[in-house]
């Protein structure tokens, strides 16, 4: 098990505000979301340094993932905020880290059900291997190389990402 | 082994929705949540969600109830489910053997969930024992029973309103005898904990087992409603009354009728609920039933999260095996 110190998660929130403000300075409504948890946690600190002209969003997909015929229906941690038109304005989605691609589609599933956004921008934390959809993130954090049985997992508590095996 | 429990599969997951007896404080909790995230869809542009897309709700209605059906048929269609709807009240042999020949019928046409109402007490358990394993039953009211989905609807609101259980004191008001739905508030009432529950009624139509499900008789109306946070009132059911001693519309109001100036006697803040569809001036005044205190209307919009939270819990719960 590998752990990145907060310190470390910081830099790499740090290499993400530099081409999230030039976005902005290019789009100065666009609206951040983050999804739920992780991604928002993360969303809330960019927010929070780039103090953009939109409030914050928060989307919880428990009802747009792809595997509810499999394992059923998620904890709904609460209801998705989106306290904002969506309609011809530019969305910056964030998530904590992108793997499979699925939480991603399913957020953007979601999106088009508040309106039709101008046009989607991706930016998470951590980007890693093990894509199932043609779905990259424009903006990272940073990219970690593991193998594929390993996890990911980002502690809003501590700051910390933590590398393992399952 | 242990006999399996009606409503639950082997991991404690939701598997059928019968009866709100026999459900823990935890899984109430968990609906009452659940359906906090669906709320919020109503406010959307696309009010719908894709999560039971491909799945066919059956609504087996062997007893009219056009409200029901609808709230159900809306929830199923905002879950992204195809909706079934069968009207079976006029089949005269809706029992026994040929009950069970329409069930086949109904699984061979391939549906995931039968959305059950019937006239008989216990039928939505029938059909539960008697349907194919990966078939699903919710209960939309049985006899004289439960109406779970109009329970947890009320719970939803009343939490809503007043945030938690412990605290309150609540009043069911009338006809608790033939009420599914009084028998259902009852029930999740005790186990989410109610503070203190009151139910009164004429002799006739309150059954002293009401004492058993965790409330107090009080005679007079104008006693019971001192101090009130949640008065619940019951539609008079007079077409289940077989011979029942009934007062009259007007005899009955002046007992049992809410009146603003019995209003007065609850707390300030204390909330009206109905079930529908209200007798104004029989069960409750016409300006009761408008004033800012009901929240009548409400419950109609909690239903809908509610039943879409129940749709997706016992849809979903698929990972156990099969009873």
């Amino acid at each position: 098990m590998t752990v990145h110190s907060a310190d470390t998660v910081d830099s790499w929130v740090d290499a993400m505000i530099d081409p999230l403000d030039k976005l902005l300075q290019l789009a100065p409504d666009a609206g951040l979301i983050g999804i739920r948890k992780g991604g928002v946690s993360i969303a809330k600190r960019l927010h929070e340094r780039l103090q953009p002209s939109s409030p914050l969003g928060e989307l919880d997909i428990a009802f747009y993932r792809d595997d509810f015929a499999q394992i059923g229906l998620h904890p709904v941690v609460g209801p998705s905020l989106v306290p904002f038109s969506v309609d011809n304005k530019t969305i910056i989605l964030i998530d904590d880290v992108l793997a499979s691609g699925r939480t991603v589609r399913a957020a953007m599933n979601e999106i088009f059900d508040y309106g039709r956004p101008a046009r989607i921008v991706l930016a998470v934390l951590v980007q890693r291997a093990g894509h199932e959809l043609p779905i990259r993130a424009d903006i990272i954090g940073t990219q970690l190389d593991v193998p594929p049985d390993s996890y990911i997992d980002f502690d809003p508590a501590t700051g910390a990402v933590i590398v393992g095996t399952r | 082994m242990a006999l399996a429990h009606p409503q639950l599969d082997s991991d404690g997951q939701l598997r059928h929705f019968l009866d709100l007896d026999g459900l823990s404080r935890e899984m109430l909790t968990t609906i009452l949540d659940t359906a906090e995230g669906f709320a919020p869809l109503g406010a959307r542009k696309v009010q719908t969600v894709p999560l039971l897309r491909g799945r066919t709700v059956a609504n087996l209605f062997f007893e009219n109830s056009t409200r029901t059906r609808t709230a159900f048929e809306l929830a199923a269609k905002r879950l992204s489910a195809d909706v079934l709807n069968i009207d079976l009240v006029s089949s005269s042999t809706a029992k026994g053997e040929s009950l069970l020949d329409t069930l086949r019928v109904l699984e061979s046409l391939q549906c995931d969930m039968f959305i059950v109402r019937h006239a008989q007490s216990g039928a939505a358990r029938f059909i539960a024992r008697h349907v194919a394993p990966d078939i699903t039953v919710v209960n939309g009211g049985d006899g004289q029973h439960a109406h779970p989905t109009q329970g947890m609807l009320d719970m939803f609101t009343i939490r809503r309103h007043k945030g938690n259980f412990e605290s309150l004191v609540v009043v069911l008001i009338g006809d608790i005898r033939h009420s599914r739905v009084a028998r259902s508030d009852l029930a999740a009432l005790r186990t989410l904990g109610a503070g203190e529950v009151r139910v009164v009624g004429p002799r006739t139509l309150v059954p002293a087992e009401v004492e058993s499900l965790g409330a107090r008789l009080v005679p007079r109306l104008d006693d019971a409603l001192v101090g009130a946070d949640v008065i619940m009132g019951l539609r008079l059911q007079r077409e289940r009354m077989q011979g029942a001693k009934v007062p009259s519309s007007g005899e009955f109001f002046r007992h049992y009728g809410l009146s603003a100036e019995r209003l007065s006697l609850a707390k300030p803040d204390a909330i009206v609920m109905h079930p529908g569809p209200t007798n104004r001036g029989v069960e409750i005044a016409a300006d009761v039933a408008d004033s800012p205190q009901s929240v009548i209307l409400e419950q109609v919009t909690a239903g809908l999260a509610v039943r879409m939270a129940v749709m997706s819990m016992v849809l979903g719960a698929r990972s156990g095996a099969p009873l």
